[in-house]
């Protein structure tokens, strides 16, 4: 087993590669500093691929009425008010500018019938507002920013799996990481770092995340002493897969019901009329998602526990052209011609609201030299978050934490680092390897079955407790985990490690669930089914200094008295 | 009833420690609509942990768990199980070097991408720009591209012989770029001479294996042949401009 390792240093480091990830990238880049994009996957194959109906913007192309503080107010809307308003201002505000600035490094969208941006309606956005190009916006965005990574002088080393942060008094100096195919240890020095690793999705059993989206970023900056804000907050998108099996979670974009496409239970009734009058099927996602949870729940489901999504009076002309991908997915995976044919949906895993805390202004978080952006960062989604708006957040404050990051290493030494920190953590990469290890796929099954029931999109206190006692159970399992072979990619030592990291976001996730008494976006909760006045406030985790993880409760920045004006106010019932 | 199995046939070798690739066998239980990359992780999660397989998305939109399922490049995440029967071979794609089981390294893609000269938007244009809706579906068809490699895992130019061909992948992106309207640069000359697009011989075996179902050979291929014919001697070219001349007087 490998003791010996590679040290490469650079002004900055970012932590995923993604669209966070990799816009933080280009604004290091163009400060002047050096900086090098570390990513689990391969450069260009981060889970923002996935992303289908588009990047939301107030650009005004479709509708002129629109404008930033329209889409401030949704933001604050549909976070049901605990989102950081800074942050949903900045996002209002800059948003357009990012979309502008994707077109001029070559991204396409498509066009209105005058030449301008073309922008479609989405769940809760009052008007049409995201930018796309048909259903694969994600796949464009990425691909865009991967050609700049490509084409400037930055650095990046993809398959490369950092398993720890490195620490010396309060400011993160170091990172080391496993290069996975080849099997070589590197500690990344650097004087500023960013995490963009994206979310947990994955510790779900049923859900839309990519395979690398198991909160790696989470662990990493928990164990660091990072502070973590609203991890109870988990979006399900009401229309995933459910058949065949093998595809089940599957995102089935909201797209489909943006150009008109409507649910339907087994007894042809169209069931948004009855949970939401007006918006209908284009309500909020948590409203959406807990309508076909009902159905379904009440026996109007499918024999595969689905609803129908039904676009067919659209005519396949206009499916084939504005939903091309969609037509593709359910054609090759399950058989079934959306044109012809009613798609079967159910919720499903999709969104992380919670993670990381940062300033918003900087995206800095509460250790030094340390920022994080995207999925893996928290506050601007509140209690849920708009379709469309995680486009427009990767790229906002991916660009924001690299600026930051390129100032703060500006004005930095390399940090020293303990040359025993670093043996420390290549011996514990290096105890996996065991022949008596259990194997860490059985414990991430049994962690991702109890995480999807028991902690899923209706909770109460006897299933989160449940699933506390589960979690904890399965700590003790982790630690008999391990592998066999060399460690040149092998998934058995990625299993061990990921599990370490899922874990972590498992146990913040229940605990906040739990200490939330009341129903909030899209956090439900069948036991305090009321929104409570009392919790317009931010769940805090952090490592406690007794090595246990450790929860605070505090009251969420109230907005200037000018930005109450965009929003509703909130009401109680 | 007993519980349906399936044969799965994975190609092994780590070369830096075996000689030579060998193939094991390995039984699968059957799920309904269950794909390759099912059956193959399976494997990974209860038989070997050391398998080594890339996958990311697992919903053919970021083109990782490309390889050749019964000798044909394709994506694992894709290709159904009852689609192709229960005796299923994989093998890792063989146009790029092996790192270990059936990962490739695919690095020369990013080398390539980097000679190419990227989007040039036009000179003195008005902000915000504007495209006609239908000046964007030439490139968008190129857009499409997931970048899985198996079109130039399945190109005899790029697999057996050793010349500068960048390969159809990287034609697709350089068309993407040269067909965005508001573009100003060719990237048809360079394509010819120093991305050796002469040695492609228009088999359209690219256009065959291409998940997107992107026509590489005749929207981006030919094209960029056609733009560049008169800038060097490349016959057969010459000979498909020959006989689009010919079908157009004929029309």
């Amino acid at each position: 087993m490998p003791e010996d390792y590679e040290t490469v240093e650079s002004d900055v480091l970012v932590i995923g590669a993604g669209g966070a990830g990799l816009r933080a990238a280009i604004a290091v880049n163009d400060s002047g500093q050096k900086v090098i994009v570390v990513s689990k996957s391969l450069l260009g194959k981060a889970h923002t691929v996935m992303a289908e109906g588009g990047m939301a913007a107030s650009l005004g192309n479709v509708d002129p009425q629109d404008n930033w503080t329209v889409h401030y107010g949704d933001i604050i809307e549909e976070g049901v008010y605990i989102s950081s308003w800074k942050m949903a201002e900045i996002l209002a505000k800059e948003a357009p500018s990012r979309v502008l600035e994707l077109e001029s490094y070559g991204a396409l969208f498509d066009r209105t019938p005058d030449g301008r941006i073309m922008q479609r309606a989405f769940g809760a956005h009052t008007y049409r507002r995201l930018a796309h190009l048909g259903d694969r916006t994600g796949l464009e965005i990425i691909k865009t920013l991967e050609h700049q990574v490509i084409h400037r002088d930055i650095t990046f080393y993809d398959e490369m799996y950092i398993t720890n942060l490195i620490k010396e008094g309060n400011r993160i100096v170091g990172a080391v990481g496993i290069k996975m195919n080849t099997g070589k240890i590197f500690l990344f020095k650097a004087k500023a770092f960013v995490i963009a690793t994206g979310g947990s999705g994955r510790v779900f059993k049923i859900t839309s995340n990519s395979w690398e989206s198991t909160g790696d970023g989470i662990g990493m900056a928990y164990r660091a002493g990072v502070k973590l804000r609203d991890m109870e907050m988990i979006q399900f998108h009401p229309t995933g897969m459910v058949y065949p099996p093998g595809v089940r979670g599957l995102l089935v974009t909201e797209g489909v019901r943006g150009e008109g496409g409507i649910l339907l239970n087994t007894k042809g009734e169209r069931f948004m009329l009855r949970y939401s009058p007006e918006k209908k099927e284009l309500d909020a996602r948590d409203v959406v998602a807990r309508a076909n949870y009902r159905e379904i729940l009440e026996g109007r489901g499918t024999e595969h526990g689905g609803v129908y999504l039904d676009i067919t009076h659209k005519g396949s002309d206009f499916i084939k052209h504005k939903l091309p991908a969609m037509y593709q997915q359910f054609m090759e995976f399950a058989g079934v011609d959306i044109t012809k044919e009613k798609m079967e949906v159910a919720p499903t895993v999709h969104y992380m609201m919670g993670g990381i805390e940062v300033e918003a202004e900087t995206e800095r978080t509460n250790v030094e030299n340390l920022f994080a952006a995207g999925e893996v960062a928290s506050g601007l989604h509140g209690a849920n978050r708009l379709g469309g708006n995680s486009l427009s957040d990767i790229l906002v404050f991916g660009k924001i934490a690299g600026e930051n990051a390129a100032i703060i290493a500006k004005n930095s030494d390399m940090g020293k680092i303990n040359a025993e920190k670093i043996k420390n953590e290549i011996k514990y990469i290096n105890s996996f390897f065991r022949e008596d290890g259990k194997n860490p796929y059985d414990v991430i099954d049994k962690l991702t079955t109890c995480m999807s029931e028991n902690v899923g999109i209706v909770r109460d206190a006897e299933h989160l407790k449940k699933a506390l006692e589960i979690i904890s159970e399965l700590k003790k399992e982790a630690g008999e985990v391990g592998t066999k072979g060399m460690i040149k990619y092998n998934h058995g030592l990625l299993g061990c490690l990921e599990l370490s990291n899922m874990l972590i976001s498992c146990e913040a996730i229940t605990n906040c669930a739990l200490m939330r008494e009341e129903s909030r976006g899209a956090h439900t909760r069948s036991d305090f089914p009321k929104k409570d006045k009392e919790w317009i406030r931010n769940i805090i985790t952090e490592l406690g200094e007794d090595g246990n993880m450790k929860f605070g409760v505090k009251p969420v920045d109230e907005m200037p008295g000018e930005y109450k004006n965009y929003v509703k106010p909130e009401v109680y019932s | 009833m007993a519980e349906k199995e399936i044969e799965l046939k994975i190609m092994r070798q780590d070369p830096e420690t075996d000689k030579g690739p060998r193939y094991e066998n390995y039984k699968v239980p059957y799920v309904d609509g269950m794909v390759v990359l099912d059956a193959v992780r399976y494997v990974q999660e209860h038989t070997d942990p050391t398998l080594a397989i890339r996958w990311n998305c697992k919903a053919a939109k970021c083109g990782s768990c490309s390889a050749e399922i019964n000798g044909m490049p394709k994506l694992m995440c894709k290709t159904r199980v009852d689609t192709i029967g229960d005796k299923i071979t994989v093998s890792p794609m063989a146009a790029f070097p092996l790192i270990k089981d059936l990962v490739t390294d695919v690095s020369k893609n990013w080398e390539i991408t980097r000679k190419i000269p990227m989007f040039t938007p036009k000179e003195n244009m008005e902000k915000p720009w504007r495209i006609n809706p239908k000046d964007v579906e030439k490139s968008k068809e190129f857009k499409k591209c997931i970048e899985c490699g198996l079109c130039m895992d399945v190109c005899h130019v790029v697999r057996e012989h050793y010349t500068p061909y960048f390969g159809p992948m990287h034609i697709v992106k350089a068309a993407s770029w040269d067909m965005h309207p508001l573009d100003g640069v060719d990237r048809s000359k360079y394509l010819n001479k120093e991305g050796g697009l002469g040695y492609c011989n228009i088999t359209k075996c690219c256009t065959e294996v291409c998940p997107e179902h992107i026509h590489i050979t005749d929207n981006a291929i030919i094209p960029e042949k056609e733009r560049a014919v008169d800038l060097q001697y490349d016959p057969i070219a010459m000979l498909i401009k020959g006989i689009r001349k010919k079908e157009k007087v004929m029309k």
